[in-house]
């Protein structure tokens, strides 16, 4: 089935990324870029995380919480910004199965503004590639600005 | 109240059991932004060599967000939930979570350090299924910011 009820924000899913040889996971050269996303958020999509992962905090969706404590306002839950980073590299990879490790670092709030949203960007390039797994980085930006820190995934080649 | 060093090597009871439902993984899915069909269409995910659609990498924080409640709810940790900022997350798998699956997660907290007036505690939730095989294992580090 198609997706139900998605915004149309974020934009078309890319054709599978081709390796430097033609091949999707051919040999890897440390710096290539193995895909790239760009992600509107919208105060929907926080609502829709929100529901789907079980975070209520209202700093994900109330303005007037969010000020309270200091934030200038509403912000993605750091754990939305981590999940859509990794889903470019699910898409090139094909099969999920082959991602060994995961992490990243919250080092910037994304702030989404109410009516414009926040556009965050990912790309992700192979950072180091040994015998059978290859690291590759994510560099996660809003604003011109990284977002997460040391994101990275070990992937099995 | 700072954080209880002491807390530091804790085992937590493992949390109640959490069945991974077909919808569940689809609307997590479309959360995070995810068309892939192995997420979403049970027969691309047999194709691919899955039993049901296949949960997206971060999918664990669904179950390991019951270990955490508990460390938060833990009356001698001195956590105070209000100060709390996530500072790091790291997942490290054995294989993907799929649908059907019933997984347990036992935390561990595996360090309490201070670093300027803040306390960083850091902790391992070890995922396994119904037989008691690896899954996941989601080690999150929580900053709790001290008085200002």
């Amino acid at each position: 089935m198609s997706p139900a009820g998605r915004e149309g924000s974020e934009s078309a899913l890319p054709a599978p990324y081709e390796g430097p040889n033609g091949t999707p996971h051919g040999d890897l050269t440390v710096g290539d870029i193995v895909a790239e996303r760009d992600f509107h958020l919208t105060r929907d999509s926080l609502v829709r995380y929100a529901g789907a992962s079980g975070d209520f905090n209202p700093i994900h969706y109330r303005d007037d919480v969010a000020t309270s404590v200091g934030l200038p306002g509403v912000l993605a839950h750091g754990m939305l910004t981590m999940g859509i980073a990794a889903q470019p590299v699910i898409d090139w990879l094909g099969d999920p199965g082959r991602v060994v490790d995961y992490q990243v670092r919250f080092t910037r709030p994304v702030l989404v503004d109410a009516t414009d949203g926040a556009l965050v960007r990912v790309v992700a390039k192979v950072g180091a590639v040994d015998d059978d797994s290859a690291r590759i980085d994510l560099t996660v930006t809003f604003e011109d600005e990284t977002v997460l820190g040391k994101a990275q995934l070990r992937i099995r080649l | 109240m700072a954080v209880n060093p002491d807390i530091a090597g804790r085992e937590f009871p493992p949390a109640a059991p959490y069945l991974v439902g077909r919808e569940k993984v689809r609307e997590f899915a479309r959360a995070v932004f995810s068309e892939n069909p192995i997420n979403h269409d049970p027969d691309s995910a047999i194709a691919a060599g899955y039993t049901d659609v296949v949960a997206p990498p971060t999918f664990p924080i669904v179950v390991q967000e019951r270990t955490l409640a508990q460390l938060l709810a833990e009356p001698d940790a001195g956590i105070d939930f209000t100060r709390v900022v996530h500072g790091d997350q790291r997942f490290t798998y054995t294989r993907p979570i799929v649908a059907g699956d019933e997984l347990t997660a036992t935390l561990t907290v595996t360090s309490v350090k201070s670093l300027g007036g803040h306390s960083m505690v850091t902790s391992d939730s070890v995922i396994v299924d119904e037989a008691g095989k690896h899954v996941v294992t989601a080690t999150s580090t929580l900053v709790v910011r001290g008085d200002e």
